[in-house]
């Protein structure tokens, strides 16, 4: 993690009342600063790591379903991919660009690129979510619906259930853009988001090929 | 409160504890050589090897259960506080291994020993020539189907099932194999020979369970499901549902009769006139 | 623990009682927070039991609060239901993990709190909204559902025409453990990211107390296994309200209705289901493994026995857990050959707990043994975790597992080793660490009494559940009045009752001495055992940030009794070599 001026620069609201809490030694920090609490930043990277080994749980049964329905079920009729969807992981894929980008130059202390990029990320997140909008529009113009056929309700579920994930991410990306951090660091802030980012973005492919290749 | 000097609680809980571990070890032992209740005797061959296994098990485990339940009682008894010191000891790695093996071979190998048992249930058919009757788990009675003198099962269809006017079933009124089949509520077979049947289910998961035959499988809507056995001892045995379906779980009861190959020859007949009758 | 504006970890609780008590960030509130969420669980599920029980020994008897005065078929199985379902979440997987964990893992690895307190004062209030939306279920147009706690499709899919509490009472169930699993990842991921990062220094991994062990890995199988069940219920929610087919069939004819959906498989909602299941149950019992081994090593004045090779099998079962979800559904229809892989499996996995079990003998083999209730609880966990498990052994082989599955035989085998066994543990943990949380110390002869009933009492309750198994009882079953052979087991039915009745009796001394001693116990010192651990080193009452600003320096393994040359027979962990006195 960085350790230049400009990074404290960021760091807006500073502890109330109270003066420096007792620090909390566990093991060897790296020097980077604890915000206001005695609660080490790395928790928070701890903390994604772990939360998405359960995303991916919930995600993985929903796949696991998927390939067993399909195989059992007598009745299983391919439904036509939205075409949108091939622009929405485009999307997607760019807004994992765009979202690096901000991070080399939050790194590099330049804080006017850093806002613009990461930005730029969080509508790329919204335009993506409302191409999954007009991808459901599409599955039903091809009569498609929820319960019309199995193959047909897991597009909606995985599509359902990964959009609300993504939610998440661009509340997230809102968050920090607003600029305000209460116990997280700008540096632990910006680094967990974009590893939850990259992980929607990624999520996003295996589901697409799963549902592309599998339909 | 612990403190260093001995202690000035009694033996009593040491000893009353070893006495109680002991009680509760002789009296699972009483009950369990003694059969108060127990399994019925198993009327099939593979039965036998069930219970074959289920010997064997009991044995293994019992020995394992009576000295567990021994050890502790002992140490319990032999290492209360009356003053000595604890031994310090992180523990014992040869110790460790040897009873990890052991456990792990012993375990094990019943595992193996139990698939032969479980082989001669589910891997394979059975012999060509196997009398199949057709078993329909339904909120909450059983139906079973046998294929009439043309051999064949007529076509099922849920549009037509109507159990008001006597198709429980939904036999197809359109398909010439099923007006031969009779369907009964109660499980009619022959003795001494290789009997399959075809496990199914209208509406939720029930469960067919014959005691006796050693026999339990689930039967599961949307799937066709064969177990073969062969009966060697005439009797009634009851059938009960072993998976839960609902309300009338509890009551979904059906018998099952094992005749004499005249008698069950005698049967089908007069079940095949009555079919023919109540055809015209 | 905190307001908005003053930072997380100084020393002063917040001011104002509904920050304080009710939406505290403090992880020893809210373990409080949990532990009665799990009382009120578990007296709810005891009446439930009782009600059972009088139902089954005598069938008419009248009982306050049904319609009629009886039992109904339906009300039977709505009770069996509700049993399960609050017993095995409510209770069985908070107490031990949430309730017990929050308090105290925070403190023996000489941390001011959890790592994610706001998240952790969260999965509180989830878990409470989820409990509340479970027993709604009870006050709705049907009641309660009738499928069991495990909910098989298509009888849990189909909706009200496959029987009464199958309407709405199904749904809220699904809605309720859908919430619960919310709850308990966000608990997992706190647990987790708090014995990773925040351990103090000098306590490596394998200086963690077993009760640390015990739950990370809890929550690392919590962290894999809840998402599946989530997963589950979303999908049997939209098959019951959005016509889906994921685990109805085709031409399902139901109360004489032919049902539309196609080509679901209710074999999906069983894989799915025990894939959560299986690992559900060592979520049930290792956090207990792991405040056994604990207790035992205190009241023996010895190292536990063997602590790598206790750490190796806590481990090995939680990796194996995910691996043995099979033997749940031998006659399911599932292939045969699938079921002799989870029968090996399975008798693999029974192997570490064996393990455990050898060393739990082994920490008492020359030891000092005090007989405290703690530790009289510790040691009747030994036992029924021996019996529980060997039955096990049998259930574990397909062969042996078809005659005995769906009888009373599992319910006995699956009450000793969770709704027993694991209960001694969290008595256990009751009984030693009354005093640090609440200054006072419970009453040692009400311990006792308590035991020694409880004791006897769920072995005369659940071994004569095995001889019912043998005879070949089905589970589940309202009434006996139809099947024939069932006749003779009256008798048994009766001696289980009032087994069960005398127990749930003596729970009344458990509830009074926790209850009256919080406030009028005799006055606890810092350390009434005499313990190694962390816990033990802080003051009574525990500071709000547990030491006071003074975090401690770990030097030595959790359990130093009786080392050589020492002058007590206690070494704590914090204690600095030089400082240690000299026999």
């Amino acid at each position: 993690m960085p350790h230049t001026s400009t990074t404290e620069e960021l760091e807006i609201i500073e502890a109330g009342g109270g003066g420096k809490p007792p620090s909390f030694p566990g093991r060897d920090d790296d020097g980077s600063p604890s915000g206001r609490s005695g609660i080490p930043q790395r928790v928070y990277v701890t903390g994604i790591a772990i939360g998405m080994g359960a995303i991916l749980m919930f995600f993985m049964a929903f796949a696991s379903a998927f390939i067993v329905r399909k195989g059992v079920g007598s009745d299983w009729q391919a439904f036509p991919m939205p075409r949108i969807l091939w622009l929405n992981t485009l999307i997607l894929l760019a807004s994992s660009v765009t979202i690096v980008r901000a991070r080399h130059f939050f790194a590099r202390g330049d804080r006017e690129s850093f806002r613009h990029w990461w930005t730029v990320t969080t509508i790329l997140g919204f335009l993506f979510l409302a191409g999954q909008l007009i991808a459901w529009r599409q599955m039903v113009i091809s009569g498609f619906y929820l319960a019309t056929n199995a193959s047909g309700s897991f597009f909606y579920v995985l599509t359902a259930a990964h959009g609300l994930h993504l939610l998440g991410g661009i509340v997230a990306l809102l968050y920090v853009g607003r600029g305000k951090l209460r116990r997280l660091t700008f540096a632990t802030a910006t680094e967990i988001t974009s590893v939850y980012w990259h992980f929607m973005d990624g999520l996003w492919v295996f589901l697409f090929l799963l549902l592309l290749l599998g339909r | 409160m612990v403190s260093r000097k001995s202690s000035a609680g009694s033996s009593a809980p040491a000893v009353l504890l070893s006495i109680v571990i002991l009680i509760l070890v002789g009296s699972t032992l009483y009950f369990h050589i003694a059969k108060t209740w127990w399994f019925p005797a198993a009327i099939t061959p593979v039965g036998s090897q069930i219970d074959q296994q289920f010997f064997v098990t009991f044995i293994l485990t019992g020995i394992v259960f009576v000295l567990a339940q021994l050890a502790l009682a002992w140490m319990v008894f032999r290492y209360r506080d009356h003053g000595q010191k604890a031994r310090f000891v992180r523990g014992n790695h040869t110790l460790e291994v040897v009873w990890t093996t052991a456990t792990l071979v012993i375990f094990v190998g019943l595992g193996v020993m139990a698939a032969h048992a479980w082989g001669e249930v589910h891997f394979g058919g059975p012999q060509p020539g196997a009398l199949q009757v057709e078993v329909t788990g339904v909120q909450f009675v059983w139906n079973f189907r046998y294929p009439g003198p043309d051999g064949k099962f007529g076509r099922i269809d849920p549009k037509d099932i109507d159990a008001s006017t006597g198709n429980p079933l939904g036999l197809d009124p359109n398909d010439p194999a099923g007006k031969d089949d009779i369907v009964t509520g109660d499980l009619y077979l022959p003795v001494g020979r290789e009997i399959e049947l075809m496990l199914r289910s209208q509406d939720v998961i029930h469960s067919f369970f014959v005691r006796e035959l050693r026999v339990k499988q689930d039967t599961v809507p949307g799937l066709v499901i064969p177990v073969h056995f062969t009966v060697t001892k005439i009797g009634d045995y009851e059938i009960t549902c072993n998976q839960l379906c609902g309300l009338g779980h509890y009551h979904m009861h059906a018998m099952l009769h094992v005749l004499s190959d005249a008698d069950f020859q005698q049967w089908e007949q007069k079940q095949e006139a009555q079919n023919a009758q109540a055809g015209q | 623990m905190s307001s908005h504006a003053s930072p997380v970890h100084h020393s002063e609780a917040p001011k104002g009682w509904i920050r304080h008590y009710i939406f505290s960030l403090d992880h020893k509130i809210i373990g409080t927070q949990y532990i009665l969420l799990g009382l009120s669980a578990v007296t709810i599920g005891v009446i439930l039991s009782v009600i059972m029980r009088i139902h089954l020994a005598w069938p008419n008897v009248h009982i306050w609060g049904f319609a009629n005065g009886v039992v109904s078929p339906e009300d039977y199985l709505r009770v069996i239901t509700m049993h399960g379902t609050l017993m095995v979440f409510f209770v069985l997987t908070t107490v031990p993990q949430s309730g017990f964990g929050n308090y105290f893992l925070p403190i023996q690895i000489g941390a001011p709190d959890m790592a994610f307190p706001t998240l952790n004062m969260l999965s509180f209030w989830l878990t409470f909204v989820s409990m509340l939306v479970l027993l709604s279920s009870a006050f709705v147009p049907g009641g309660s559902p009738i499928s069991g706690w495990t909910a098989y499709a298509p009888l849990s899919a189909v909706g009200e025409i496959a029987g009464p509490g199958q309407g709405l009472g199904q749904t809220l169930w699904a809605v309720s453990i859908a919430l619960f699993c919310g709850a308990s990842l966000m608990s997992a991921i706190n647990f987790l990211g708090t014995t990773i990062d925040l351990r103090a220094k000098g306590l490596s991994l394998m200086r963690m107390p077993l009760t640390v062990w015990g739950w990370f890995i809890t929550a690392s199988l919590a962290l894999l296994a809840f998402g599946v069940l989530l997963a589950a219920c979303i999908l049997l929610l939209l098959d019951r309200l959005a016509m889906t087919s994921f685990f109805i069939p085709g031409g399902e004819m139901v109360s004489g209705v032919l049902l539309k959906h196609a080509g679901g498989s209710p074999l999906l909602w069983q894989h799915l289901f025990w894939f959560f299941g299986h690992p559900e149950v060592y979520i049930a019992i290792l956090p207990a493994m792991g405040i056994i081994s604990h207790v035992l090593s205190t009241f023996s004045r010895k190292p536990v026995f063997g602590y790598k090779a206790m750490v190796y099998s806590l481990s090995a079962i939680g990796f194996l857990s995910f691996m043995v979800w099979g033997h749940h559904m031998f006659i399911s229809g599932m292939n045969p050959y699938s079921a002799l892989t989870f029968s090996i499996l399975t008798l693999v996995i029974g192997v570490p707990s064996a393990i455990k079990t050898f060393n739990w003998l082994g920490t008492l083999w020359g030891a000092r043994i005090h007989f405290t209730a703690a530790m009289l609880f510790a040691i009747g966990f030994v036992s029924l975790f021996v019996t529980g498990g060997l039955s096990g052994i049998f259930l574990a082989q397909p062969a042996l597992d078809l005659y005995l599955h769906d009888t009373y035989y599992v319910i006995g085998h699956f009450h000793l080793i969770m709704g027993v066994a694991a209960i001694f543990a969290m008595f256990a943990a009751t009984y030693y660490w009354f005093p640090k949380m609440f200054g006072h110390m419970m009453n040692e002869t009400l311990g006792k009494i308590h035991f020694w009933m409880t004791f006897v009492g769920v072995y005369c309750i659940f071994m004569p559940m095995h001889y019912l198994g043998y005879a070949g009882d089905p589970r589940r079953y309202a009434l006996t009045d139809s099947v024939h052979y069932l006749a003779r087991l009256q008798p048994v039915y009766v001696f289980i009752s009032i087994a069960a009745f005398v127990t749930a009796a003596a729970q009344l001394f458990f509830y009074f001495n926790f209850f009256w001693n919080i406030k009028h116990g005799k006055k606890a010192e810092r350390n009434p055992w005499r313990a190694t651990t962390l816990e033990w080193q802080v003051s009574t009452p525990v500071p709000h940030d547990n030491f006071a600003g003074h975090y401690p320096t770990v030097y030595r393994g959790p359990y130093e009794y009786s080392v050589p040359g020492a002058a007590e027979d206690f070494t704590p962990q914090d204690v600095a070599p030089e400082q240690v006195a000299k026999a």
